[in-house]
């Protein structure tokens, strides 16, 4: 019996070198970035036992704390639904716009992704400081940051997903003589429709996170608690708020999870 | 059968931006009511040829004229308004797979309507009547409320078909119609597209790479090589050896 002719391997498919080649550059800017920051890693070891003393202080939920934080950790959730939904409203006509399976012309889409690239630069703190100053102390400045966020986030992701979609319905629905609009209402829609709520409900999640943090700049919600807690060393109240939020977070995630397996 | 021709390309040319030919030299007539098929090659330029004539691709030069009226000035409604008239079915069905047989034949009509109200998906009752007798066409009304991603490829393109009934053709455009489905599903869609020509006085234009189908449901036959028409006969006339001919590379 014959062996079978094999074509012979590359001199670098044999050594791998793409592969070697990456390792060694994504280590190489590990090292060299973590040298240029002055990163130290030894001093997080040492220091470690502060950080144990946190969480033994943390480890006592002051229990007693709950009810009052109920009616912050529900404002909280309320700023993250109607922020979420209006930054998804405005960035739903965007992400359809950036999709270049959709928008040919090169320059519309290169505008509305400069745009897009902007709104996603500006940090989420530095939206809250601005706003609290414009719109006051509150929740409507939280809001309205979280809308932004939310906006410049969405549609990043919406237009990736948008750019993944089988081309061949709209093909079809082009032939038929159906309108612009149209056509991504019948053929892009569907297609997309389970990702894109997992997509919301996930920044969602994440809105939710984050406006702990605005909190501290006094833009609503469970925030201004959480800061409170923290600014008076009661770790025990902390701990409470973290792990309410955890309860929230945790919520989300199993509509998430049942949304996704129902709109499959 | 009319003796004006439904269908005329006058030295039609396509030359991609890369310099490729697509087509050359394109000069034929297809009369209304005719079962033409188009035979060739992967490559030969089919595929391309068929999308010209609802302007899914643009030509280089020359003319394409539909009921003696040149498109290539069409824009924005009164294109819509050409595919509107011209149905198409493709290899891969096409069908918008998450949503059921009925929204995807209803789908084929909403040309007929303004954006708001297809988008509301407004149809009329009459329109949805429509939508039941185009499945009755092809067999397929205890299928309704099937979501298309639940139906065999030969389903799926009886559904297709059924869409395209839905735009009241004059002309339907088959772009391998049957290439991904198996013999037996093979022959129920040639035999729904040669009905709906017989029937309906439809225009059908097919493109196939089987020989044997050609000769079974074709009135006449146009073989392309590298986007030039090599040959073009009546049925009648074509003989196997010439057949033979046109799949010959070189």
């Amino acid at each position: 019996m014959t062996t079978p002719e094999i074509p012979q391997r590359s001199w670098s498919q044999r050594w791998h070198v793409k592969a070697v080649g990456w390792t060694v550059l994504l280590v190489a800017l590990l090292v060299g970035s973590s040298r240029m920051t002055g990163v130290d890693v030894g001093m997080f070891f040492s220091n470690f036992d502060q950080f144990t003393n946190l969480l033994v202080r943390m480890s006592q939920p002051a229990w007693s704390y709950v009810p009052i934080i109920i009616q912050p950790l529900y404002e909280t959730i309320q700023m993250a639904i109607l922020g979420t939904t209006i930054g998804t409203v405005f960035a739903v006509p965007f992400a359809v716009l950036a999709a270049s399976n959709l928008v040919h012309n090169q320059w519309l889409r290169g505008f509305i992704r400069l745009i897009l690239d902007l709104v996603r630069t500006l940090p989420d703190l530095l939206l809250a400081a601005i706003f609290v100053a414009i719109f006051g102390i509150g929740s409507t400045a939280g809001v309205i940051t979280l809308a932004i966020f939310s906006f410049g986030m969405i549609s990043k992701l919406f237009y990736e997903v948008i750019e993944t979609i089988d081309m061949g319905p709209l093909e079809a629905m082009e032939s038929v003589g159906a309108s612009k609009v149209t056509i991504i209402w019948y053929a892009v829609l569907p297609q997309i429709m389970n990702q894109f709520v997992s997509y919301f409900l996930y920044t969602l999640e994440i809105n939710v996170r984050a406006s702990t943090v605005l909190g501290y700049l006094g833009a609503g919600g469970i925030g201004v608690f959480l800061q409170r807690s923290l600014s008076e060393f009661d770790y025990g109240k902390t701990a409470v708020i973290i792990l309410a939020t955890l309860v929230v977070v945790m919520v989300i995630d199993g509509v998430s999870n049942h949304l996704r397996r129902v709109l499959l | 059968m009319d003796q004006q021709p439904i269908i005329s390309f006058k030295n039609v040319n396509k030359i991609y931006s890369n310099g490729t030919v697509g087509l050359k030299d394109i000069n034929f007539d297809i009369p209304r009511g005719e079962f033409l098929v188009v035979v060739g090659l992967s490559g030969a330029g089919k595929s391309t040829l068929l999308r010209t004539i609802n302007r899914m691709h643009e030509i280089s030069s020359g003319e394409i004229t539909i009921e003696d009226e040149p498109i290539s000035s069409y824009k924005g409604q009164s294109l819509r308004l050409l595919r509107r008239k011209i149905g198409m079915i493709f290899q891969d069905f096409n069908l918008i797979k998450r949503s059921t047989v009925q929204r995807n034949v209803l789908s084929g009509r909403v040309s007929y309507y303004p954006t708001w109200k297809s988008v509301l998906s407004l149809f009329s009752t009459a329109d949805k009547d429509r939508a039941i007798r185009a499945l009755e066409r092809v067999n397929l009304t205890e299928k309704l409320y099937t979501r298309a991603d639940e139906l065999s490829g030969g389903q799926q393109q009886r559904v297709a078909i059924a869409r395209t009934l839905m735009q009241d053709p004059k002309v339907i455009l088959a772009d391998e119609p049957v290439a991904s489905l198996d013999p037996l599903t093979t022959q129920t869609v040639m035999d729904i597209l040669k009905r709906l020509n017989q029937e309906d006085g439809i225009t059908v234009i097919v493109n196939l790479h089987s020989v044997a189908l050609a000769r079974q449901y074709a009135d006449r036959i146009v073989g392309l090589r590298a986007g030039a028409v090599v040959y073009d006969k009546e049925i009648a006339d074509v003989t196997e050896a010439d057949l033979t001919k046109i799949y010959q590379t070189a």
